[in-house]
């Protein structure tokens, strides 16, 4: 077996995460003690029962001294990790196998990233040393490449299209509008969606996530010791990640309609939690709606719709706050928006409100499993996360 | 006696019509944004050396040298895949260094040796003034070899070197300056005469009996007299190509060369004859070989394959002359020596690696295979001139470019292979996936004074 899995034997006993947005007067710093104070809070525990950290940012500091300089940790672990978009949730994943391996008791998963200091639109981050021959493509540019891909391949002429993509970016601004603490909480119109400036192929601004600062944390026990802290915990069901040997980037056969990363991933997270029809069984799920049609193509590499079919699916509304199977139910990338580092701690962040029945205005009735994907890369090449919580 | 055995040519795609420039009629040739000098000898050199030929030195030519510092033809020689014991010299300082090139290549050959000549520029002028008007911008080359491979052989040259200050440019100037043109036609004419006269004589050739006559000066009036006082035929005067491309400094010479072989005919007899700081004239008969030799593409279709929509401000722009708003994107980073020389065949040749179990094909090359995983069993394999079609492509808005939208495709090559690269000379509405597309060797962006080159892909021309 790829993954033996740790179902049910950790819990998440308490969460933090600031709002999302342009926090020009906050530091990174000011974000993780904000985040991590929530967590403490949450769990109801004092700093110093905490008995190590993960910490991830993709490039917003070095090291585990950027949270134990901030929080003043004295002298215990800190993990600093980076996997691209889906550093988040790397450091809960890590965090979680070092309490079921019985070598901490009580941990913490912090994630943080401050973009909005470079002056620059959207992502911007130097390389290693290169040879110059590295793609100049924006990320926007890399993720439009799904949209004339899937249209060719299942026939959907791309004003249909167009209307689809637009209809994902509608529904999570929607949904963030419902959260006081998303960094869009503004019900964009159709018309406006479809109409706004071009980012990159048929992306518009609408269609791209929300570059922005933030934190999110979480607290991480054995699961026989959760009660003791809360008295809704949440149970990790599955955790599960693949990164890929770029397939896509090498082969032809690659046809930018799927993430083989994501498949592989959302078949050993679904094992692990003994889930076997997904489009049913899973009450709700953050995915890494990073653009539009990455949300689209992932309703099929989640098994959440058929092959070909998960654009009609959106237009039914099927993955609205209030359809059969809410997606993004806290507005997402696109409107919660992206700090990349606390992006996978941020879904989490709603999965523990919903099933702890806490998500106020935008409550998912009696919610059993909820699911969050992360991704990091570009399609052909990339880094895939996903996780089943429950009760 | 030694002859050209191979030759080729390169005229990038965009015009400016000089109407826009308020500068008459007719149009120039314009190098893309993403060339320069030493890409558009690469392109011509290319096409000169399709198939193969074993060559001993390069020569480059060119007043447009992308460094002052470092050698030019090694970027040509590493981006023609060209074996590193070859010799290399560089040419510079006048518009007639082409001329001269070609004249030291057959010299090469003469003495047994295969010889590399490009010559190229990207000329510049002050804006306003007749060089930015009347310039262009392309590349030529010829490969000079013994008399039996030749298709035009050398029937005799000469040359004259006179100290005038007639066009001349400080290397802390951007533009050329010019003395009143009158003084050096007035001047030069003599030795201009006597020079080709020598020319013909060496030849044993008489001005009547010329084919064909491709006459350059990087001042047009010193050739007025030539063609009355040499008793030359005005109808085999070739077009000097100032309508359609303008006068392409080093290149402009050979190009008029090329552009007569082109549609030679075995027998014929051509006079060149190039005017700047002095002469070169060069006389050739056309041989036998002209109808069985690997045809590179004409100068005509390269004039005629174009985009002629080009407005002032793009062009002043893409000349670093007119300052402009940079994207609020971070600057391009300058390449690493160290990576560039470990990677040297990927990015200047465009050499990937082939699986020898498997056959998968890796572009940039892979140590292990990604399709049956077996490590460093590769052969290393050239994709320059492999074609190649558009998988699926996107327009790039957001990211830094001279002429955006970035286009990029996802190229899928012939024999299997796929690499994501960027377009050029492309017309962003104008692409659709399954179109075929020709690798171009460019200068991607320049960065704290490195000149950062590799392959894009273009629609076929």
């Amino acid at each position: 077996m790829a993954s033996k899995g740790i179902k049910d034997r950790v819990a998440i006993v308490g969460m933090g995460c600031t709002p999302f947005g342009e926090h020009w007067d906050k530091g990174p710093e000011d974000l993780l003690i904000e985040a991590a104070r929530e967590a403490y809070a949450s769990a109801n525990i004092d700093p110093d029962q905490v008995d190590a950290y993960w910490l991830g940012t993709m490039a917003s500091g070095f090291s585990g001294l950027m949270l134990s300089e901030a929080l003043k940790i004295p002298y215990k672990p800190v993990t600093r990790l980076e996997n691209m978009c889906a550093t988040g949730s790397e450091a809960l994943r890590n965090a979680a196998y070092a309490v079921a391996s019985g070598a901490y008791d009580l941990v913490m998963a912090i994630g943080v990233e401050k973009l909005k200091d470079s002056g620059f639109s959207g992502l911007a981050m130097a390389n290693p040393p290169h040879d110059g021959t590295i793609s100049s493509m924006t990320a926007p540019a890399t993720f439009s490449l799904l949209a004339p891909a899937y249209s060719k391949k299942y026939n959907v002429p791309e004003d249909t299209l167009k209307q689809v993509l637009a209809r994902i970016a509608w529904k999570n601004h929607k949904n963030g509008a419902r959260n006081p603490k998303a960094q869009f909480r503004k019900e964009v119109s159709m018309e406006t969606i479809c109409n706004a400036p071009a980012v990159a192929g048929m992306l518009g601004i609408f269609d791209c996530s929300g570059v922005s600062d933030g934190a999110a944390a979480a607290i991480l026990c054995r699961a026989e010791d959760a009660h003791k802290y809360t008295d809704k915990p949440i149970f990790i069901k599955a955790l599960a990640f693949a990164a890929g040997p770029a397939e896509g980037y090498f082969s032809q056969g690659y046809d930018f309609t799927t993430f083989p990363e994501v498949v592989r991933s959302a078949e050993d997270a679904y094992r692990q939690a003994g889930v076997t029809n997904p489009r049913e069984e899973i009450s709700m799920a953050e995915v890494h709606d990073c653009f539009t049609p990455t949300e689209l193509v992932l309703m099929e590499d989640m098994g959440f719709s058929p092959r070909g079919e998960a654009w009609r699916d959106v237009l039914d509304g099927r993955f609205d706050g209030n359809g059969p199977q809410p997606i993004n139910p806290d507005g997402g990338l696109k409107s919660f928006g992206h700090p990349i580092g606390a992006s996978g701690l941020r879904m989490m962040y709603e999965m523990w409100l919903q099933l702890r029945g806490e998500a106020g205005p935008r409550q998912i009735p009696n919610p059993r499993l909820g699911l969050t994907h992360n991704l990091g890369g570009a399609p052909g090449r990339c880094v895939s996360f996903v996780s089943i919580v429950g009760l | 006696m030694p002859g050209i055995i191979r030759y080729g040519s390169y005229i990038p795609y965009f015009r400016l019509q000089r109407q826009a420039i308020g500068a008459g009629r007719g149009e120039r040739a314009v190098a893309s944004y993403d060339e320069d000098a030493a890409s558009l000898a690469v392109e011509a050199a290319r096409d000169a050396m399709r198939g193969g030929v074993a060559v001993d030195s390069l020569i480059f030519a060119t007043t447009s040298p992308p460094y002052a510092e470092k050698l030019n033809a090694a970027t040509i020689q590493a981006a023609l895949d060209l074996p590193e014991s070859i010799a290399s010299f560089e040419l510079s300082a006048t518009t007639r260094a082409g001329a001269s090139g070609l004249a030291l290549g057959l010299d090469l050959a003469k003495a047994g040796s295969t010889a590399l000549v490009c010559a190229s520029d990207i000329s510049v002028g002050a804006p306003g003034g007749t060089r930015e008007a009347q310039g262009g911008d392309a590349g030529v080359a010829f490969v000079t070899g013994s008399e039996g491979d030749a298709i035009a052989r050398l029937l005799g040259k000469a040359t004259c070197t006179i100290e005038i200050l007639d066009i001349w440019r400080i290397p802390e100037e951007r533009f050329p300056r010019s003395w009143e043109e009158r003084f050096a036609a007035e001047t030069m004419g003599p030795a201009l005469l006597d020079t080709a006269q020598r020319a013909l004589s060496a030849a044993g050739v008489s001005g009547s009996s010329l084919t064909h006559v491709v006459l350059d000066g990087v001042n047009p009036r010193t050739l007025a007299q030539l063609p009355r006082v040499l008793g030359l035929d005005p109808a085999k005067i070739v077009d000097g190509l100032t309508q359609t491309i303008g006068r392409c400094g080093c290149a402009h010479a050979g190009l008029g060369l090329a552009h007569v072989l082109d549609r030679a005919q075995a027998g014929d007899r051509i006079l060149v004859v190039s005017e700047a700081d002095g002469a070169d004239a060069l006389v050739f008969e056309v041989t036998e070989k002209i109808r069985s030799f690997p045809k590179p593409r004409a100068v005509q279709r390269w004039i005629d394959s174009k985009r002629n929509d080009l407005s002032y401000p793009t062009y002043l722009k893409w000349r670093g002359i007119l300052p402009f708003e940079p994207p609020r994107r971070p600057d391009p980073e300058r390449p690493a020596a160290p990576v560039m020389r470990r990677h040297e065949r990927w990015k200047m040749a465009f050499v990937g690696s082939r699986c020898l179990r498997c056959q998968t094909a890796h572009l940039p090359p892979q140590r292990v295979c990604i399709h049956c995983g077996t490590v460093d069993e590769m052969r290393e394999e050239r994709f320059a001139d492999t074609s190649c079609r558009v998988a699926t492509y996107t327009l790039d808005y957001l990211a830094y470019s001279l002429q955006p939208p970035v286009v990029v495709a996802v190229a899928d090559y012939e024999g299997g292979g796929r690499f994501s690269c960027e377009l050029t000379d492309v017309d962003p509405k104008q692409v659709s996936i399954g179109d075929q597309l020709e690798m171009t060797f460019r200068r991607l962006y320049t960065a704290l004074g490195v000149h950062n080159y590799f392959w894009k892909a273009r629609p076929m021309r």
